[in-house]
Order: C-alpha cells, then structure tokens, then sequence
C-alpha cells in the first residue's frame, strides 16, 4: 500500500522498525481497522436484522449481491488484519530469527488458507442455487 | 493500563476462533440445512454459547478500544485522566453491548 512515506529519516537509513520494515505495515493495519469499522458494524446489524438465524434465512441473504459482496469484503479485510496484528504480537514476542520466521510464515499460511476456504464456501452460496 | 494489552488479546482471539467460526459457518451455509445443524448443535450448547458470548465480547472490546488507539495515533487522549476514563468507557462500552447482542439475540428463532 502506497500512501506516503510515513517513516523517520533515521529508521529509512536502517530499514528496521521491530516488525523489520517501515511504516507501511503500520499504516496498513490502521486503514484496515477503519474499513472494519464499517465491515464489522454492517455484519452485525446485518445478523441483529435477519428475521432468523436458520440456513435458509442465512443463505438467502448471502445469495443476494446485497450481503455477498460486503462479506466478501469483511473476509478479506478481516484476515489481512488479523495477519498483520499477529505479525506485530509475533514480532513483540518472538525475537530469535529462525522462530520468528517460522512463526509469521506459519501466520502467513493460516490467513491465506483460512482466507481462501471462507471465499470458496461464499462464492458456493453466492453463485450456487437457493433451493 | 489493562486495555493495551486486553487490545492484543481479544485480537488474537478474534483472530483464531472469529475467523474460524465465520468460516465454519460459512461453510455450513454453503453445504446445506444438515450442515447447518451440526454447527447450531454445537452453537447453543451451553459451551458453544460460552464461545460465542465471549467472541461477542472480544469483538466489542477490540473495536472500542481500537477507536481508542486511533484517537491516540492522531496524538490525542493522552492526559491521564482523558486516557483512563477513555480506556475504561471501552470495557463498559463492550459489555453493556455484549449483553445488548445476547438479550436480544435470545429471544429470536434458530
């Protein structure tokens, strides 16, 4: 994500924050949180509103562009930070390098994986049938 | 104070059972009303409402305080008295929700 070159002189000569880069994951994380603000305030009072919480209420509702897409969105979003808050708990409190690596590799995969599966059933419910 | 580090962890459960139990969810939609119901037999098990409420919860407390570190990134709320009363807003604001979500959501149909 590109918007500005938020960090310090000092830290673009070393490169080096804790998370190992500059400000661009930080910025990220926050322009996240805002789209969640909204993602996440729509996906309950979405849910609050819902005559029931049955199948056939729930999959009507994702069928229809209306709920599918703004799903979509909060899936996405929603795993991109989740990922970048678990890098900066890893990154806080796993310090040796090989440890570190894995354990945001491991992250990594769990948000792509996690992310992909929850698409993949949306896009089930959006383009399957309502019968 | 607490709300620092109750932001890390709700976010981490958040993380792990919130988006697992969206998924979950969303795949149980997809599969069909047989599906469907092995995921509520779990949901209103008085465990799996545990599980629920709490999420409820962590989600409330981690948009609260969220907001809260928003505020402070733009280099306000820093006064003491402001960041406490501001920090402990966030866990009144999320339980008196909390509660909100489940009295209501109790009373309606699966």
């Amino acid at each position: 994500m590109s918007l500005g070159d938020s960090s310090t002189p000092l830290g673009r000569v070393r490169g080096l924050g804790s998370a190992q880069h500059g400000g661009e994951h930080w910025l990220t994380e926050r322009v996240t949180s805002i789209a969640l603000l909204l993602l996440g305030t729509w996906l309950l009072a979405s849910l609050l509103l819902l005559p029931q919480l049955d199948q056939r209420t729930v999959l009507e509702w994702l069928h229809a562009p209306s709920g599918a897409v703004p799903m979509a969105l909060f899936v996405i979003v929603g795993f991109k930070h989740a990922l970048d808050g678990m890098k900066v708990v890893v990154d806080d409190y796993v310090h040796e390098p090989g440890n570190n690596f894995a354990l945001n590799l491991i992250m990594l995969f769990l948000a792509v994986g996690g992310g992909a599966l929850a698409l993949f059933a949306l896009a089930r419910i959006a383009f399957g049938g309502v019968a | 104070m607490a709300v620092s580090i109750i932001h890390r962890a709700t976010g981490v459960a958040l993380s792990f059972a919130g988006l697992g139990i969206l998924t979950w969810w969303l795949f149980a939609v997809a599969s069909g009303p047989e599906a469907y119901a092995s995921l509520t037999k779990v949901t209103t098990h008085p465990l799996g409402l545990v599980v629920l409420v709490g999420i409820t919860w962590s989600f409330f407390q981690h948009l609260l305080s969220g907001i809260r570190h928003l505020v402070m990134d733009s280099g306000a709320a820093f006064e003491l008295g402001i960041n406490k009363t501001f920090a402990i807003l966030t866990i009144v604001g999320s339980v008196a929700l909390t509660a909100a979500v489940w009295f209501y959501l109790l009373g309606v149909p699966k």
